[in-house]
């Protein structure tokens, strides 16, 4: 039922991009709310009072946050709908953690430098964020899809970072897809599924997006 | 029985969450004190990515990054429930030890500081320590409920290491008038009897983080 499930959204956050994700191959309705961070709601505030941040997913009234524990959520209380995201063999589910986790660790600060930075500093962000990408293709190794067959929930980790490319690489001034052609290829296949290209938003768009924050915070 | 092997070091409090899960679960392991100056060809060889400790070897398979391994203990060695079955109160136990892993290297800055950096960064530790005790672990007897699960192992380096780093930077954190409700747990986690006997020698605990603080103020002012 739509109205047990609500997301606080944010179309261009990479975290909120997972959680559609996940709802969107388990086939969940559910109610978006898009928030301004600026101007906080005070559902949202009431919803996640510690990091006051999207997104948060309400169940039957209950705020989960955190976009991995959020994916994670899903996948465990509707885990009769396939697929299921995590594998089912512990060893697997905790190599999968292992690398969802080096997504938010090395992905998303090191690629903020690189469209967020100058210099030197953009300049090592730029060779660490390569060098991630190739530790992360040789990860995917011939799978398809970091989850194997399907997508899974590595994969639901990082495609929403393929919607910076196009930042990344007009301010890195490098290619992405000479640097690590394997990753494109998988993220090209993830696009081709709906529920992959219906969240995530157009990389010029997210260029835009991304380029007017880092005004607004070098004015600072 | 598959081999379990901890790679670790004696004075990590993350080496002692996983020291302190596999006793829980009363698994046997071999436990392999690593030197982080001079890694092991094994280590390099099983947290290629990282290169840290602590490790999980079992049946010749690592796995790396301390919270991974919990889970992974958790759901291997289902005996003596560590996480909640019910899937919500789960995600409250995940996203707690996932707020101590983010905010970890803020928090641990009073120990790198000096001077007003040190004052500022001391004081963000106690606004984080106030977080944990009143969103976290509110009227609660431990993080897990009636008993101590994952959460508590995680915030374990609050009850045995914080105090010990604090004194050796010369700072007050955990007191029982400023954090009544955390202190308490602390208290209580330290006496668990599997806790209680798995514990680094205080004093030499000391001693190292008195060194190791030394070390870090030369550098820092030179």
């Amino acid at each position: 039922m739509a109205d047990e499930v609500t997301l606080l959204d944010l179309w261009s956050s990479p975290f909120a991009m997972r959680v559609r994700i996940a709802l969107a191959e388990k086939g969940i309705e559910y109610e978006s709310k898009e928030e301004d961070l600026s101007n906080k709601s005070a559902l949202l505030l009431k919803m996640n009072p510690v990091h006051k941040q999207i997104p948060v997913l309400i169940h039957k009234g209950r705020p989960v946050c955190e976009s991995l524990i959020i994916v994670q959520y899903i996948d465990e209380v509707w885990r009769d709908k396939s697929p299921l995201l995590l594998p089912s063999h512990p060893y697997d589910r905790a190599n999968a953690r292992f690398w969802a986790d080096f997504v938010d660790k090395k992905i998303y600060p090191t690629g903020k430098l690189v469209w967020g930075a100058a210099g030197e500093v953009q300049e090592a962000a730029k060779k660490e964020l390569v060098g991630c990408f190739k530790l992360l293709e040789r990860e995917l190794g011939d799978k398809p899809y970091f989850g194997g067959e399907k997508l899974g929930f590595v994969d639901v980790s990082l495609i929403p970072f393929y919607s910076w490319f196009y930042a990344l690489e007009t301010c890195g001034n490098f290619s992405i897809i000479v640097e690590c052609p394997k990753l494109v290829a998988w993220a090209k296949r993830c696009m081709e599924k709906e529920s992959v290209s219906k969240s995530l938003p157009d990389q010029y768009k997210i260029y835009c997006f991304l380029m007017e924050l880092k005004r607004k915070f070098d004015a600072k | 029985m598959e081999e379990v092997k901890l790679l670790g070091t004696w004075a990590s409090a993350f080496s002692y969450r996983v020291l302190w899960a596999l006793k829980l679960k009363g698994v046997q392991y071999e436990y392999v004190e690593e030197d982080l100056f001079n890694k092991s060809e094994l280590l390099l060889r099983c947290n290629p990515v990282h290169k840290k400790i602590p490790v999980l070897i079992h049946g010749g398979k690592p796995i790396a990054e301390s919270a991974v391994i919990l889970e992974y203990i958790e759901e291997i060695w289902p005996q003596n429930p560590l996480l909640p079955q019910d899937p919500y109160e789960r995600t409250l136990a995940r996203f707690w030890i996932k707020f101590g892993e983010d905010k970890f290297p803020i928090f641990y800055k009073f120990f790198h500081s000096v001077g007003e950096e040190q004052v500022k960064a001391t004081k963000e530790a106690k606004e984080l320590l106030k977080v944990i005790e009143e969103h976290g672990l509110g009227e609660k007897k431990y993080f897990g409920g009636d008993n101590i699960g994952l959460t508590d192992i995680a915030y374990g380096w609050i009850a045995c290491w914080l105090g010990v780093l604090a004194e050796a930077a010369g700072v007050q954190l955990l007191d029982a008038e400023s954090f009544p409700k955390l202190q308490a747990w602390a208290d209580r986690f330290k006496e668990v009897p599997l806790i209680k006997d798995n514990l680094p020698d205080p004093d030499q605990m000391l001693n190292y983080f008195k060194l190791r603080r030394e070390q870090l103020v030369a550098s820092a002012t030179s």
